[in-house]
């Protein structure tokens, strides 16, 4: 049962992975046969090509961005929320968890004519910062049980020690929330990654792509060599599965967390 | 506590001479040091989530009253002109309903064998990891690279058909993306591919709540495993089966990407999604105001559901999250 299920998954991975080593003819006369020779060319020019690095860059340094973003302001906002008390306290966070119910794919087009608005078409901002926004909800849904179950006392202690309560937020809090705070940073980085729609319809210029976008890119202009395309779509999913290899007990720990958070 | 006390109250006595500040005062400026506080903690967040989640419902909102194609002032008023050609499009219509069959469709196929496959990588935990891994792994790969390697394996003639004839199942082939009266189903197929990982997780997440204690009561007191499934775990795997559900919901409203990037809509709408169909002829024909009417009925469709749903299924999951104050 459980090989059916991994052979489910796995193989389509697989058979693009391996597909990118034959030539288009090959792919076009016999699909499913292993490669003889292993051709090496369809790969190597993807990764020498500056097209692919390109992709490669743009979607890390957007996601890497958007993750310092969302996490930074999500987790001081998560603080706020969890451990001051002040009037219309619960509206703000019912505000923020309203976010929760506008999906990114809806907004996409009204963002993009915001960005029209503040002239941030093509260019890497106009992406940022409406995925760091979208990410705030999730983020400080997470963390904020988390950082209310951390015990008063060690506030009292570092007040008397005479920390005030910005000093405690960032040299005890944080440290201490560094589980959540991984998680939330994985969700946050895996989602702007993995975005297409918003990149789309930002982004004019080819050099400016994102990797998803450069994936549907290049099987659109070079539609006709299979093998190419193949090689182009195994080399894009390296980098998320390796991202995912390394982290995936957290993304897992962090899932246990949010549904047993909403549990009670 | 007593030696803060008298020290507050040496020194009190002591600096009464410099006229300290009251005790009222005092508390004032330790209030406008929270405010202080507050808002460099608060703030900058509120500023990003207004800005770029709020205000773009509001100029959607705005702009689904004008005729507008991007270049010059808005200036072809056209009041609620946008919102009745969408709602009698029959292609907004049978979009909405790709997108309710896909929703259904998750709920009775994709959730039980979810539920399923759950139950069963909890009993045996051999190669967990590994299977685990191997499960998750599609949902990390972004809907557009999917969406080329499925295009690349329904190829007529391609993997997938070879796989069936292989199989001696070659009657069944078909033209996947390209037959109008299956090319919805085999975008779902696609669809699960991408998204059962996830869902087996969250489950297994939940599972792993349930204190396994509770299951070997239950075998003491004689249950079989099946009465045990059906009586204990299940209905402990409610609240988590509950945003399953919801995240499921949600994500069918949304479904764009594979669309977009595998049948374009087509044959003749016969793919189409509410996402896609807002993009389309909103965004790629440049007609702004009209898809801006889009976004804002697909906004109120999603929030109406969305709090539908908390109000009448979450409710007794999310008290206190969502509906209460919890201290």
């Amino acid at each position: 049962m459980a090989l059916v299920v991994i052979a489910l998954t796995l193989v389509p991975m697989l058979y693009v992975f391996v597909g990118g080593f034959r030539t288009t003819a090959q792919l076009n006369n016999n699909p499913t046969a292993l490669p003889s020779p292993w051709v090496w060319h369809n790969y190597q020019a993807i990764l020498t090509s500056a097209a692919f690095w390109q992709n490669l860059g743009n979607s890390a340094l957007i996601a890497a961005v958007v993750t310092v973003l969302a996490v930074g302001l999500g987790s001081m906002a998560a603080f706020a929320l969890a451990r001051y008390n002040f009037p219309g306290r619960e509206g703000w966070y019912l505000l923020f968890a309203v976010g929760l119910l506008f999906p990114a794919n809806v907004a996409a087009l009204p963002v993009y004519l915001l960005d029209l608005r503040l002239h941030l078409v093509d260019n890497w901002l106009g992406v940022v910062l409406p995925e760091a926004a979208f990410s705030l909800p999730i983020t400080i849904i997470i963390l904020r049980p988390f950082m209310r179950a951390i015990p008063g006392e060690l506030e009292d202690a570092a007040t008397v020690d005479g920390a005030t309560r910005l000093q405690f937020f960032l040299r005890i809090l944080i440290p201490l929330s560094r589980p959540a705070l991984l998680t939330v940073a994985i969700l946050a980085f895996v989602t702007s990654w993995n975005a297409y729609l918003l990149p789309l319809l930002v982004f004019t210029t080819p050099s400016h792509y994102t990797l998803p976008l450069g994936v549907a890119y290049f099987q659109s202009t070079y539609s006709q060599d299979t093998a190419s395309i193949f090689a182009f779509t195994a080399l894009s999913t390296l980098p998320a599965l390796a991202f995912f290899a390394f982290a995936q007990r957290r993304i897992v720990s962090g899932l246990s967390g949010l549904s047993g958070s909403i549990r009670g | 506590m007593t030696d803060l006390r008298g020290a507050m109250a040496a020194a009190d006595v002591s600096a009464a001479a410099i006229a300290p500040p009251t005790s009222s005062e005092r508390r004032l400026g330790r209030r406008s040091r929270q405010l202080d506080e507050l808002v460099l903690l608060l703030g900058p967040a509120l500023v990003l989530f207004v800005g770029f989640v709020l205000v773009p419902i509001g100029i959607a909102a705005y702009y689904g009253l004008y005729k507008w194609t991007g270049y010059g002032p808005l200036s072809d008023f056209s009041g609620l002109h946008n919102y009745k050609v969408i709602l009698t499009d029959p292609i907004f219509r049978s979009s909405l309903i790709h997108n309710v069959i896909i929703a259904i469709l998750s709920l009775i196929i994709q959730l039980p064998i979810s539920i399923g496959i759950a139950l069963l990588m909890n009993r045996k935990m051999g190669g967990g990891s590994f299977l685990r891994v191997a499960v998750f792994a599609p949902y990390v790969v972004s809907l557009a690279t999917t969406a080329v390697l499925w295009s690349l394996l329904l190829e007529p003639n391609g993997f997938v058909d070879e796989l069936f004839r292989a199989a001696g199942l070659g009657g069944l082939v078909h033209f996947w993306l390209a037959d109008p009266t299956i090319v919805l189903y085999t975008m779902f197929v696609v669809l699960t591919w991408q998204y059962i990982g996830f869902g087996i997780i969250l489950l297994l997440a939940g599972l792993q709540g349930i204190p396994s204690e509770l299951r070997e009561a239950a075998a003491i007191d004689g249950a079989s495993a099946w009465q045990t499934t059906r009586h204990i775990t299940l209905p402990l795997l409610g609240p988590t089966i509950r945003i399953w559900i919801f995240l499921s919901m949600i994500g069918s409203l949304q479904v764009f990407d594979l669309v977009w990037i595998m049948t374009l809509g087509g044959p003749a709408n016969a793919s189409s999604t509410m996402v896609f169909y807002m993009i389309f002829f909103g965004f790629h024909s440049q007609e702004f105001g009209f898809g801006s009417a889009a976004a804002v009925i697909l906004f109120i469709i999603c929030f109406v559901f969305a709090v539908l749903y908390q109000r009448y299924v979450l409710r007794r999951d999310t008290e206190g999250a969502l509906t209460r104050a919890v201290r």
